[in-house]
């Protein structure tokens, strides 16, 4: 890999792990009063690891990337905070789907020309688990998604993935999408003097629609609900009251 | 028009639960639009795994048979399903969200230009689907627009099919492929070997947490249950991310979703990306020192008490119900 590694790294704006989501009582969205807003946690990993590549390599730039609205802005300012060196806001004031998230990154991508778009392998709000597949298919790139380790020999990237049953190593040379398992880093905390710089980085805006992508949502959601809870049984006083209640109640051992 | 292909992963030359289900899944839909479903299996050497799924109800059976389809790759296999997809001219591309569905379905949907619905749970009569989102505390009603459409099942949602007596016809060709486009490079595979039954097989699962406070404790304290209770082993994400135990073990929103017949939740407090992963089991047994732990409002037994003492004795009762 060239000593100067440009990586792109999207990040989504979730709600906190910790939030309890309630959905709004006319199924249309979930109530989002009293919600912390944060980085998904796997998009942080991602700016990790960005700073972590970008560390061993001596220089590099790393680019953020997030599609929403102004809001947003906080999230970027936190990914500058750790670390990374500028911010793109692209402006959509209306919710995209999966495929139009895709593209627009990998328009960004075409733009910027990075070597690697680093990303979660899931967002915590919609669990769709689809954004960085579709940009690599959209780009024509290999992609190496659930990465718990990332190591670089020459012009070649190998990646090890957790999938079922085992760790399968890949590689394959740059330009790639690498999306990230829990394993693969521990991120680091924005740092005072991280915070302070932050501010002076540059994070520009640009509008979704100057990109040319299409961006007609054809996954729709139609309505929300709150799962049937499920009730909390009884609570036993010993093992043997327990080991006989699977036994002859539950019939389960 | 609108046949539903479904692609079924293979492993060794047999086709796990996870793939049975996406067939079923697949007839499901199928039924409803008045449509066939047709398996599509890739790989090389694989007539023995073609004629296998097509026992199970298919009406057709593609067999994509590539050497550069041997080993499972990303880009290589989406370009392969696609090809299928537009020859026959198919609604929708199904398969089980394993780790294979989840990596290659969405390039599938992008190569395709078609939406993509993760993990759905339920197909409904209208054409929409429910999936979870927000770690399961919201189903969403989804809606696919355009003449072609990508999904993921759910494991745990839907019944494995069931083979039958007729089979039917299997088609061989070769898949077409843009080598000069292809850059992934399969380097290895380190499998863990285990003997226990697999999580998203099992009839009884045993999963750990924090609880347990160290990787040498579940090997001591949880696994010997785990072994005589004839169950898969599962950890939370706190366990795994505390480096207990592999992440190939993590029940929960970001890991596997299981729903056996018993699950049995050791030193975990429940947190709701745990919630995610189990809450649908049919019986869920809670062991815990901290009886405010969230994970006693799934359970259906609990036992607040300390695991350390609690889960040997439980070991040593289960060993008595089995020679009484």
């Amino acid at each position: 890999m060239t000593k100067t590694v440009k990586i792109l790294v999207p990040v989504k704006r979730v709600p906190d792990p910790a939030t309890t989501i309630r959905v709004l009582p006319d199924g249309t969205g979930i109530a989002t009063d009293n919600i912390k807003w944060v980085i998904n946690p796997f998009d942080e990993i991602a700016v990790e690891e960005a700073l972590r590549i970008k560390e061993k390599q001596g220089s590099g730039e790393i680019i953020l990337l997030s599609i929403g609205q102004q809001s947003w802005q906080e999230q970027l300012r936190t990914g500058l905070a750790m670390g990374a060196d500028r911010a793109i806001l692209v402006r959509a004031d209306t919710a995209l789907d999966t495929l139009a998230i895709a593209r627009v990154i990998a328009q960004v991508a075409t733009n910027e020309k990075p070597e690697l778009v680093i990303i979660g392998k899931q967002a915590i709000d919609d669990d769709s688990n689809q954004v960085g597949q579709m940009i690599a298919e959209t780009l024509g790139w290999p992609q190496a998604t659930f990465a718990s380790k990332v190591e670089f020999a020459g012009d070649k990237c190998t990646v090890v993935r957790e999938v079922d049953g085992g760790l399968e190593t890949l590689a394959f040379a740059l330009p790639a999408v690498i999306s990230t398992d829990l394993r693969l880093n521990e991120p680091r905390y924005a740092s005072l003097p991280g915070i302070m710089k932050a501010r002076k980085k540059p994070l520009t805006e640009i509008p979704v629609e100057s990109l040319g992508v299409e961006l007609a949502p054809k996954l729709k959601i139609r309505t929300l609900k709150a799962p049937e809870k499920r009730q909390a049984g009884r609570k036993l006083g010993s093992v043997q009251e327990l080991v006989e209640v699977l036994h002859s109640e539950a019939k389960v051992i | 028009m609108g046949d539903v292909i479904v692609f079924a992963e293979h492993k060794n030359g047999h086709f796990p639960k996870t793939t049975l289900v996406a067939v079923n899944a697949g007839l499901e839909l199928a039924q409803k639009r008045g449509a066939s479903c047709i398996a599509l299996i890739t790989g090389e050497g694989i007539d023995g795994p073609a004629a296998e799924i097509a026992r199970y109800g298919v009406s057709k059976v593609i067999a994509l048979e590539d050497a550069r389809l041997a080993h499972y790759l990303a880009d290589a296999t989406a370009q392969a399903i696609v090809g299928v997809a537009q020859r026959i001219g198919a609604e929708t591309v199904l398969a089980t969200a394993t780790a294979i569905g989840k990596d290659v379905m969405p390039r599938v949907a992008a190569r395709l230009n078609a939406p993509m619905a993760s993990e759905i749970v339920t197909i409904n009569e209208d054409g929409t689907f429910v999936r979870p989102m927000y770690a399961g505390n919201v189903l969403a009603t989804v809606e696919l627009d355009g003449p072609v459409h990508v999904v993921t099942v759910r494991a745990t949602a839907f019944d494995a099919a069931k083979a039958g007596d007729s089979a039917a016809p299997v088609e061989k060709i070769g898949a077409e492929l843009d080598t000069a486009s292809l850059k992934m490079e399969f380097v290895g595979f380190n499998e863990i070997k285990s003997d226990r039954p697999q999580l998203s097989e099992a009839r009884i699962v045993v999963s750990g947490g924090r609880g347990l406070r160290s990787g040498e404790n579940f090997k001591t304290v949880l696994e010997p249950l785990v072994d005589e209770i004839g169950a898969a082993m599962g950890a939370s994400r706190a366990a795994v991310d505390a480096g207990f135990v592999p992440n190939d073990l993590q029940v929960g929103q970001t890991g596997k979703v299981v729903a056996p017949e018993l699950y049995v939740a050791v030193g975990i407090s429940g947190a709701i990306q745990h919630l995610a992963g189990m809450k649908d089991s049919k019986t869920i047994v809670a062991i815990n020192k901290d009886e405010e732990a969230p994970i006693f409002s799934v359970a259906d037994y609990g036992l607040v008490a300390d695991l350390f003492k609690a889960v040997p004795e439980m070991t040593e009762e289960l060993k008595k119900v089995k020679h009484s």
